[in-house]
């Protein structure tokens, strides 16, 4: 049946993250410190929000934009805590998980042979999408000795004039990473000269473990030219309600919407009706998560630096990105030695993107017990490697 | 005031009071040194009181009587609820003592092994009490929850996929 597939399908790489759950999944016993999402469970007051609107019935479609509600209670906690402005009306989209808006964006905005700058690593979807919708994707690396920050330079490296798209994932999954408001300003002169549109993927944004997230539609001059992107997964630990939303200009809101109500009608209303609990009664169960990420953010550089590697200090989001190289394995290597002989999983940075190779991505989604075990062994395995060079 | 790092330090230490110094220091980021003498500060102006496991003694089997009391005082001139209070507190057997608002004054937690017990030191040491005017006996029996642990139910077991983006 393969020669029924589209072509572009076809030709889509598999997910690198995918090859190698695949291997996890044959083994028992596994310690994975592979999980993108958090550990916890979502908070009670939210999860009860969500029993009660099922025994009230509340079981329908919402409007295609999401419930008005929502859309409102969102519009002003991004003002409160990122100081955005956006109307509920028609500046706001909610969305099934960020997922969906970062698929909305790219088909919304891009026609065929566009081009999207994409940082290197980041997240899985971004590449794909823009394939899928057509454009091609240029990769602009960020290197450990910027902190993994994205820099002017590389994108003036990579540019052309066929760009229409600049993609921003800060806090970064895999690195860690965070941008400044310092280090956002020469990306915002260099979007304004090109003229390019920028998706602003900020689904980490809570998870900031020095000072508050800039978002860079709050930069002079950028609201209109950014699609801000985030949702309540990360945040609330809410991954299996499946709610996101986009925020930006109206008219590219309305191509968004509209696109969306031919594909997914609404996002789940009982997601939708949870997700409001969330922003009106669950920051203080957000910031304990938060707080407790930070220890085992801290921990775990301390473990990695403790084994003699090089551990970039992650500022945002709950990965760290211990740089490997030191064992003379490649990513893949060291992942898949590791997991065989020690039974931790990990990632290898090259799932992320070339400029991952040397690196692991390890989740610290995980009790402090499992990290420890697992740093054990991680360490056993790296002094064992290191004796044998 | 606390200050943040602090306050980080204590809800630690509330947490889990197993964690050495050095543990402490690591998943703070304060230096083992500050963690060693803020604690002994603490110690010292009673913030930290205690170190003790929280135990469920309902599973050991052990025989195990808990009793909420409502007690109404009479406070008398120079005569306060905290002098009351001082007095009863040195009772073993009231292991918690609390002031409250509304219908009684004092409400405490006696432990005794049988129900006999308890109602015996409520006969004759409580409500004999020069400064108790009434007083109101509830027997627990059941704990669900306590001190933020859940103590019944099922675990909610997370079901995640090993390896995701």
């Amino acid at each position: 049946m393969k020669k029924y597939l589209a072509s572009h399908v076809a030709t889509l790489p598999p997910s690198g993250i995918r090859k190698f759950f695949d291997l996890v999944a044959t083994m028992k016993d596994v310690i994975s410190l592979g999980v993108g999402e958090p550990d916890f469970v979502t908070p009670w007051t939210i999860r009860e929000s969500g029993i009660f609107s099922l025994e009230q019935g509340q079981t329908m479609y919402t409007s295609n934009a999401g419930l008005f509600e929502l859309r409102e209670e969102l519009s002003h906690h991004l003002s409160r805590t990122l100081g955005l402005s956006y109307a509920p009306l028609d500046e706001i989209l909610i969305t099934t998980g960020a997922s969906e808006a970062v698929d909305l964006v790219m088909r919304a905005v891009l026609d065929a042979g566009d081009v999207v700058l994409v940082p290197d690593p980041s997240y899985v979807s971004y590449a794909p999408c823009a394939i899928l919708a057509g454009a091609s994707v240029r990769f602009v690396p960020t290197l450990a000795k910027d902190d993994f920050r994205l820099r002017v330079e590389e994108l003036d490296k990579v540019y052309t004039p066929k760009a229409k798209l600049l993609v921003l994932s800060f806090p970064n999954n895999p690195t860690g990473a965070i941008m400044t408001r310092e280090d956002l300003l020469p990306i915002a002169e260099f979007v304004e000269k090109h003229n390019l549109l920028v998706l602003a993927d900020d689904i980490y944004s809570d998870l900031t473990y020095d000072g508050t997230h800039v978002s860079f539609a709050s930069l002079p001059g950028m609201r209109d030219r950014t699609l801000f992107v985030s949702g309540f997964s990360k945040s609330y630990a809410m991954t299996g309600w499946r709610i996101g939303y986009v925020a930006g200009n109206a008219h590219l809101i309305g191509g968004m919407t509209k696109i969306h109500q031919y594909t997914m009608l609404c996002a789940p209303i009982m997601g939708q009706i949870s997700a409001l609990e969330a922003l009106r009664s669950a920051t203080d169960a957000k910031n304990d998560m938060v707080t407790e990420y930070d220890r085992r953010r801290r921990l775990m550089v301390h473990g990695f630096r403790q084994m003699g590697l090089d551990c970039f200090e992650p500022l945002g989001a709950f990965y760290v990105f211990p740089d490997i190289s030191k064992t003379r394995l490649s990513s893949e290597e060291f992942a898949e030695q590791l997991l065989k002989s020690e039974k931790v999983a990990v990632v290898p940075g090259t799932a992320f993107g070339p400029s991952g190779e040397g690196h692991i991505r390890c989740s610290y989604a995980y009790s402090t017990e499992q990290l420890l075990e697992a740093l054990k062994r991680i360490t056993r395995f790296v002094e064992q490697r290191l004796a044998n060079l | 005031m606390l200050t943040d790092q602090d306050r980080r330090l204590l809800k630690l230490i509330a947490q889990d009071c197993r964690l050495k110094p050095e543990e402490l220091s690591i998943q703070t980021g304060l230096s083992p040194d500050y963690v060693r003498s803020r604690i002994s500060e603490w110690e010292k102006d009673k913030v930290i009181v205690g170190y003790q496991p929280m135990i469920n003694w309902a599973r050991t089997g052990e025989e195990k009587v808990t009793a909420l009391i409502e007690v109404r005082v009479l406070p008398q001139r120079g005569y306060g609820f905290d002098k009351i209070a001082k007095r009863l507190q040195k009772y073993p057997e009231i292991t918690s003592l609390f002031l409250m608002s509304g219908g009684f004054d004092l409400a405490l937690l006696v432990e005794g092994k049988t129900m006999q017990d308890v109602a015996l030191f409520v006969a004759e040491k409580l409500a004999p009490h020069e400064h108790v005017q009434s007083t109101a006996t509830h027997f627990l029996l059941r704990r669900y929850k306590q001190d933020g642990v859940e103590l019944m139910g099922e675990e909610e077991t997370i079901q995640r996929l090993v390896v995701s983006p």
